[in-house]
């Protein structure tokens, strides 16, 4: 608990919402977070992989479905960067995800690596669109979409889906956004907004507001 | 004032100590409304090594970041008045600093022990060739007699403390900070690092500033005292000796623990008669490693009783298997071996193998208070949190409420109710987590480590708990390896890592 | 064995630079990526399969890690034999599944391709260090430094998560909802622990960029390497072998006339 100071001579009041120049450079904190988001996250992607193989052969049965279980490697990048709100921090967490799924050991090789930053990638340019100011539920579901739009097209043209009829290639795409949508955006919007409230961000924008600073309920 | 020369003859003089001045200094973190640390100031003479006290939240810590250089800048918050190093600001004082913290794990960079102490030295861009030799004088200074590529996944936490601090002096600085190295550290590893840094301190004659809030490991190393005032600047400073007998009652209020000022005792009333609650019988202990199916055991041929009013404490080295036990006689983990089982009283009409009862069943039977306090929340609220138990055992929406109520009150956890668990100091967690326990009303007591980095006022508080407790006939066993703990509350001590186990029946006190 | 620190026999492959590997693995796998056929997935995995066996992991080991690989393959194949573009002569159907020639022989195309794509990855990374790759990326590849070592001591964060699963799983079912609650408390008993896991890791973040910018690192001062990472001889005959793979592989599939561009 901090304790309010006698001495604070200057107002600090209206300080926490002052505007302060942006700063896109990343600190040594964005940086480290951001790769042990993604370390997790990878832990979590190869578990996925694992999951998915019996998932799929089920959903095998109503092609293209199995677009829906494509969210499970979307939200490292949204999450990275609704946390992190810095240029290429979505790429960055998606890619580090990636690729510690890929040295445990994936069925997807180093085809995993192209598949992290076209993901980040898809997330991330949503979230520049929105010149990374915009960090509301609505811009995390679209993040989450742009992921899954672009996970869509690469497993539509370079997968064993690419041989995939037609109809069925559409069906997949659509799940994938979806599942994209809900997965990687929602999960992820509510998990930055928990993770606020537990003070672990108290480093970042993305902790500061929105949450109840323990300081802020004494003054 | 120096115990040793600044300028030692032995490794080529290259470290010069630091001289730290801080004018109106003070810092308010981003996000908070009030100051962490203000109206400061302050000045330490190269080669002084001094003991940094104040309360929880007078600001000893931003104190310590600020002097490494690692508070951040704008983006992190707000400075004002000035804090030099040398007369530079303390940002640009790169590599003149080395400062360990309190976590033994989130220290530890690389992968292999000689990588991580190299870390500075490349970050500080010293050429290669002579990396490799200050990194084995470092590993060598404090203690360290280890392969450079011995996994640092490996070490001890008193180890891997040592190795933060190797990391820090390949460094070479000439201003060594410590933000309370040994609170997560058992006994032995306290005395390893103290007397790591000791050698050092004395080889390299850098200024020293220390946060602990056990004063005795550092009284006889440190010669000067500044306590921070959580109201602004400093409200004492000198000399060691005089500093705690002046404002020694202040400090101790402040949950420092002076060693003039030894915790009371609480006084018991045993039961009569102790009625056995849980009996183990060549009891062999283990967890079962990741992807396998047989567990490996760390101890074995464990025989104990407990009994309800009766507190029977756990000791022993690391490694011995105390955690792992305690977990076992919890019912959260099966046995490896021999048998554990509840008396027909405690079981209470369903099997008598604690580890088959469901969960639910465990809340009014054993209640366990993991080391880590944060490994228990469930919660966003600390109410929301305390009704989980009740409300698993199916009571009624006024019982839930009271039982909360009572134990909030009971434990000074009132004014938190609407806040979220992670949120708390670290003494308020510790009594949120046994809070959590005792709303189920268990009859067994199951606790790790409690007492682990508690100041003074919490250490108190909490076994004066106990003891009550005690008194209202629930049985008690803790793991632990403070020996003021199990001098104020044991009834039985039972070491573990010895060749035959030994049980002690110290009584109580 | 540790993911860190994996107990890699020496061998002529673990000697390697990280850097050259992944380069092999990504040539092999971008050109394999190119096209849909069995020829091509089948003659680059003969390749591999030449390479492989010097690679110096144990049997026990080799079919460990790629055990994913071999459950995936199989299940591709019969995903793709059903629902694949269909083609040829009709060989059976039920329902809306229908098995063609053409749909067969895309089904065995996909097969080999997942294990042409799967194994040398997997086999390459196991017999790398992560340290010795951070320093390849960094030294060779000249990524940048503060990213490659923060994304390093990251990734040893992750041997703690398997400590602290085991200790937040306990403490539930302590707290009276380790057990029970149907589907709904199934999911709970996933996404809390998931979640505790995720606050304690971000702190633990967070404390450890604090403790590595207290050893100098974040500024924009360069810094030496404690470790070199060279580029031999070796090095470039992997990456030439890794081209050659690709480039025999395309020119037998061209010249089969089974190759089909992906993008055609």
């Amino acid at each position: 608990m901090h304790a309010t100071t006698t001495s604070s001579h200057r107002s600090t009041r209206q300080a926490s919402t002052a505007k302060k120049p942006r700063n896109f450079r990343w600190r040594v904190v964005d940086i480290v977070v951001a790769s042990v988001i993604g370390v997790a996250s990878g832990v979590i992607f190869w578990a996925w992989g694992l999951a998915w193989s019996p998932l799929s052969a089920i959903l095998a049965f109503t092609p293209g479905l199995e677009g829906l279980l494509a969210g499970g490697w979307l939200f490292a990048g949204v999450l990275g960067g609704l946390i992190i709100r810095k240029p290429g921090a979505a790429v960055y967490t998606e890619v580090v995800a990636a690729v510690v799924s890929m040295l445990i050991g994936t069925q997807w090789g180093f085809s995993t690596l192209i598949w992290g930053v076209v993901e980040g990638l898809g997330a991330e340019i949503v979230l520049a669109l929105f010149l990374y100011s915009n960090w509301r539920l609505g811009v995390a579901l679209l993040a989450g979409a742009g992921a899954g739009v672009a996970v869509g097209l690469l497993d539509t043209t370079f997968t064993s889906y690419a041989a995939l009829d037609f109809g069925y290639k559409v069906v997949y795409f659509v799940s994938a956004v979806v599942s994209g949508t809900v997965l990687a955006g929602l999960l992820s919007w509510l998990a930055v907004r928990g993770l606020a409230r537990t003070g672990a961000l108290s480093r970042f924008a993305a902790g500061r507001e929105g949450s109840r600073a323990p300081s802020a309920a004494i003054s | 004032m120096l115990d040793t020369p600044p300028f030692p003859a032995g490794h080529g003089a290259q470290i010069r100590a630091v001289q730290i001045r801080a004018r109106d200094w003070g810092w308010r973190h981003a996000g908070r409304h009030s100051q962490a640390v203000s109206g400061l100031d302050l000045q330490v003479t190269p080669g002084e090594r001094v003991l940094l006290l104040g309360a929880s939240g007078a600001g000893k810590s931003t104190l310590m970041h600020a002097l490494a250089g690692v508070l951040g800048d704008a983006e992190d918050g707000d400075e004002t008045g000035s804090l030099l190093i040398d007369g530079r600001r303390a940002a640009e004082a790169r590599g003149r600093v080395g400062l360990v913290l309190q976590d033994p794990d989130s220290q530890v960079v690389l992968a292999r022990v000689g990588d991580d102490v190299a870390f500075g030295c490349e970050n500080l861009a010293v050429p290669r060739a002579e990396i490799w030799p200050r990194v084995r004088q470092a590993l060598a200074e404090v203690g360290l007699d280890l392969p450079l590529d011995h996994p640092t996944s490996s070490l001890s936490g008193g180890q891997k403390q040592r190795l933060a601090l190797a990391g820090v002096l390949a460094m070479r600085p000439g201003l060594l900070l410590l933000d309370e190295p040994t609170a997560n550290l058992d006994p032995t590893g306290v005395i390893e690092v103290r007397d790591a840094v000791v050698r050092s301190l004395d080889h390299s004659g850098a200024t020293f500033v220390v946060i602990e809030h056990r004063v005795e490991v550092w009284q006889d190393v440190v010669d000067r005292v500044i306590v921070l005032d959580p109201a602004g600047g400093v409200l004492a400073d000198g000399p060691t000796r005089e500093i705690l007998s002046k404002q020694g009652e202040r400090l101790a209020q402040a949950g420092v623990w002076v060693p003039a000022l030894p915790p009371r005792f609480p006084t018991r009333s045993p039961i009569t008669p102790a009625q056995t609650l849980l009996r183990a019988e060549g009891l062999a202990v283990g967890r079962v490693p990741f992807g396998r199916r047989a567990a490996s055991v760390v101890a074995a041929g464990i025989t104990l009783n407990l009994r309800a009013g009766t507190a029977t404490v756990v000791t022993g080295p690391n490694g011995a298997g105390k955690s792992t036990l305690a977990l076992t006689l919890a019912g959260l983990l099966k046995p490896a071996g021999g048998t554990l089982q509840a008396s027909d009283t405690f079981a209470a009409g369903i099997v008598s193998e604690p580890h088959r009862w469901r969960s639910q069943q465990l809340l009014t039977r054993i209640g366990t208070v993991f080391q880590d306090p944060e490994h228990q929340f469930l919660a966003a609220t600390v109410r929301a949190d305390l009704q989980i138990g009740p409300r698993a055992l199916g009571l009624s929406q006024a019982e839930q409420n009271s039982r909360v109520d009572e134990l909030m009150h009971r434990l000074r956890l009132d004014h938190l109710a609407d806040a979220n668990p992670f949120t708390l100091s670290g003494g308020e967690k510790r009594r949120m987590s046994v809070a959590t326990v005792l709303a189920t009303r268990p009859r067994l007591l199951v606790l790790d480590e409690p007492t682990f980095g508690q100041d003074s006022r919490t250490w108190q508080e909490l076994v004066t708990l106990l003891a009550e407790l005690l008194d209202e006939g629930i049985a008690l066993v803790a793991v632990t390896h403070d020996a003021q703990f199990v001098n104020a509350l044991a009834d039985e001590e039972y070491r573990l890592g010895m060749p035959d186990p030994i049980r002690l029946g110290t009584g109580a006190p | 064995m540790s993911l860190l620190t994996p107990t890699i026999r020496p061998s002529v492959v673990a000697r390697l630079n990280p850097v050259a590997k992944l380069a092999v693995a990504l040539i092999v796998s971008c050109a394999l990526l190119l096209s849909i056929d069995w020829v091509s997935a089948g003659v680059a995995l003969l390749l591999e399969a030449g390479l492989l066996l010097w690679c110096g992991l144990s049997a026990r080991q080799f079919w460990l890690r790629t055990a994913p690989v071999w459950i995936a393959a199989p299940m591709a194949m019969i995903t793709t034999v059903l629902y694949g573009e269909d083609s040829g002569a009709l060989l059976w159907q039920f329902g809306f599944i229908s098995v063609t020639e053409g749909s067969a022989q895309l089904g065995l195309a996909i097969g080999l391709r997942v294990l042409a794509i799967g194994l040398p990855g997997i086999v390459l990374l196991a017999t790398t260090d992560p340290t010795d790759l951070a320093d390849g990326l960094a030294q060779v590849l000249r990524l940048p430094a503060r990213f490659v070592l923060g994304g390093l001591a990251g990734l040893r964060l992750v041997g703690m998560f398997i400590e602290d699963w085991h200790s937040l799983t306990l403490a539930r079912r302590a707290r009276g909802v380790g057990d029970g609650g149907g589907l709904r408390g199934a999911a709970r008993r996933f996404f809390g622990p998931a979640f505790s896991l995720l606050v304690i890791s971000v702190r633990r973040g967070s404390k450890l960029a604090t403790a590595m910018e207290a050893r100098g690192f974040g500024s924009d001062e360069p810094r030496t390497w404690a470790r070199p990472s060279r580029v031999r001889a070796a090095d470039a005959v992997l990456v030439g072998i890794g081209f050659a793979i690709a480039g025999i592989a395309i020119g037998v599939a061209v010249w089969a006339e089974t190759w089909s561009f992906i993008l055609a």
